[in-house]
């Protein structure tokens, strides 16, 4: 146990490193720098910028500062807001982002499995059709389009939510809702399947001909094993909402970190892009480490390896 | 199960048909748009749905229908395209390493652990900003982080199918590794692949449109191919208070184009995957 938790703590720092070493890489590479603007500033002010933001040092020695820093946890000046660390613009909208994703991520739990469940005990029966149908849409609902529905039809034609503000728990239904669709419809039809096919295993059976009701069959036997898939897509799924949160927070207008990351990207502000990009990776390698833990929780044969 | 099969054979040729349709727009966008691309009418702004604007004009007079059916082309060309790229990029990635085995197939899949771990909306602007924010740089940057999922599929694929008699007995026979691979499991992983195919059309289209849509992605204003349906989402998300037609009838192209492509996904892999269902 220890070791493939070592094992996996050095596979999420390989996957950290290559981040930082590609954005670096890709954002040096690409066209067109930080301080181009509309006006023509002189060369003298070009060169004095770039020298207070060590442009003008070599390549090898820039990536070695850079790597530096963030080991201290220093991920440099932005380039646009001039007075403030990339650092600290983080440190002030992510918990504003994690509690948009997490509360998107606690409603597709909490609906998802009881959606699941109902649908699996009653297969292929009207409520199973209409929840899957639901979930069908949901899948290929774009959730900026879903964003843009809610929006006109709650707060636009009823009237019943404010849009465009972020201070009370009001604020929070509908970008919950439109992050946590997608995510909700996925895992839903996905426990539906995997509780079906488990359905079908030697030892449901056991349990059936022990004489066990149908609902305790699945609740006891079933569910259990059919956990292992579910926790398979929590990884990813965790990457989509952390993805998905950015348009969410463009759509509702919401002071997130996905919002900044948007504008930095129109600017060229290349500390806070990388640094975004690399609290985004770190979230996402917690995220499978996290998985991979319970996963060994879950399944004993999976320990033993 | 019977009964079951029939509307869901119904939504996959219906799904068949939108396909079809869309396919349709994008190839003869010029002949069947009812005006002219880039045409403003500064009398008829902002016009609602009416019998010579089916769908309405926009801020600048522009035909919305013209500007959706000539918006296929930029979603088709950047659903197949990537899809293409990362079929030949990850297909043949995940031949190799399944056929190499051993250290090889060991080393090349950590790699495609790792790009796997990758956000991968944020590679896509990243690399979007490496290569330009046109129809190919995009193609390129979703190419580059969609392959995995092939090398993935057809890595899984080789390993079980080169344990099998028939290729057993056709390396007994004496056909060279080459001849093995092309001829022998390479027929074999053709459906699991092109389902996968099915799959990624769909996902690139929605990250297309997505960035689009926050004003990230392909920005070419006066491309004679069309403005991205997410670009006129947002120009609609605009004037959405007011001027909800602007953005229903994109949003509504990208939803249909999507759950399409998904329904077929679904239709094909029944028809030529019954394992993975």
């Amino acid at each position: 146990m220890p070791r493939l938790l070592l094992k996996r703590c050095l596979h999420g720092l390989l996957v950290l490193w290559v981040v930082a070493t590609l954005t670096f890489l890709l954002l040096r590479i690409a066209p067109g720098g930080p301080f181009d603007s509309e006006r023509k500033l002189p060369p003298e002010v070009i060169a004095n910028l770039e020298a207070k933001y060590y442009l003008d040092e070599p390549l090898w020695q820039q990536y070695l500062r850079y790597l530096g820093g963030i080991v201290q946890g220093d991920l440099g000046p932005s380039y646009k807001y001039l007075d403030r660390d990339v650092t600290e613009i983080i440190a002030e909208t992510l918990p504003t982002s994690i509690v948009l994703g997490g509360l998107a991520m606690l409603f597709a739990v909490l609906v998802a499995f009881p959606v699941g469940l109902c649908a699996a005990y009653f297969r292929n029966s009207f409520i199973d059709r209409t929840c899957m149908s639901i979930a069908a849409l949901g899948i290929s609902l774009p959730n900026f389009v879903l964003g843009a529905l809610l929006i006109w039809a709650v707060a636009l034609q009823l009237g019943w939510l404010q849009i465009g503000r972020w201070d009370d728990w009001s604020s929070v239904i509908l970008p919950m809702l439109t992050l946590g669709a997608a995510p909700t419809a996925f895992l839903a039809s996905l426990l539906r399947s995997t509780l079906i096919e488990t359905m079908s295993e030697d030892f449901v059976r056991t349990a059936r001909a022990k004489g066990l009701k149908e609902s305790m069959v699945i609740a006891k036997h079933a569910l259990l094993h059919s956990l292992i898939p579910v926790l398979t897509v929590m990884g990813p799924l965790a990457a989509a909402l952390l993805t998905g949160s950015f348009v969410v927070e463009f759509v509702f207008a919401i002071p997130g970190m996905g919002r900044f990351f948007i504008t930095a990207v129109s600017d060229r502000d290349y500390p806070l892009i990388m640094g975004v990009t690399l609290v985004y990776t770190a979230m996402l390698v917690c995220a499978n480490l996290i998985v991979d833990l319970l996963y060994s929780f879950v399944d004993p044969r999976i320990r033993v390896e | 199960m019977d009964s079951a099969r029939k509307p869901f054979e119904l939504l996959v040729a219906l799904s068949a048909l939108f396909v079809s349709l869309v396919f349709v727009a994008a190839c003869l966008a010029p002949w069947i748009a009812p005006y002219a691309l880039g045409g403003l009418e500064e009398k008829q702004i902002l016009q609602t749905p009416s019998a010579s604007h089916w769908m309405g004009t926009d801020g600048l007079g522009r035909d919305v229908l013209t500007r959706v059916l000539y918006g296929a082309r930029v979603s088709l060309a950047v659903g197949l395209g990537t899809a293409l790229i990362s079929l030949l990029l990850g297909t043949s990635y995940g031949l190799i390493a399944g056929f190499k085995g051993g250290n090889w197939d060991h080393l090349m899949m950590r790699i495609v652990d790792i790009f796997y771990g990758l956000p991968d909306m944020l590679i896509f602007i990243l690399l979007s900003l490496l290569f330009g924010r046109n129809i190919g740089g995009l193609l390129v940057a979703l190419g580059l982080v969609s392959w995995v999922r092939f090398a993935r599929i057809a890595r899984g694929q080789v390993l079980q199918t080169k344990e099998l008699l028939f290729v057993e007995s056709a390396r007994a026979l004496g056909a060279s590794r080459g001849r093995i691979l092309l001829g022998h499991i390479m027929p074999n992983i053709v459906g699991p692949v092109i389902v996968t195919l099915t799959f990624s059309i769909p996902s690139a289209i929605l990250a297309e449109s997505t960035l689009s849509f926050i004003g990230i992605g392909i920005n070419d204003p006066y491309s004679s191919w069309g403005t991205s349906w997410g670009t006129l989402a947002q120009d609609g998300y605009r004037a959405m208070r007011s001027y909800p037609h602007m953005i229903a009838f994109p949003a509504a192209a990208i939803f249909l184009t999507i759950l399409s492509f998904n329904t077929l996904g679904n239709g094909l892999r029944d028809l030529l995957d019954p394992k993975q269902k």
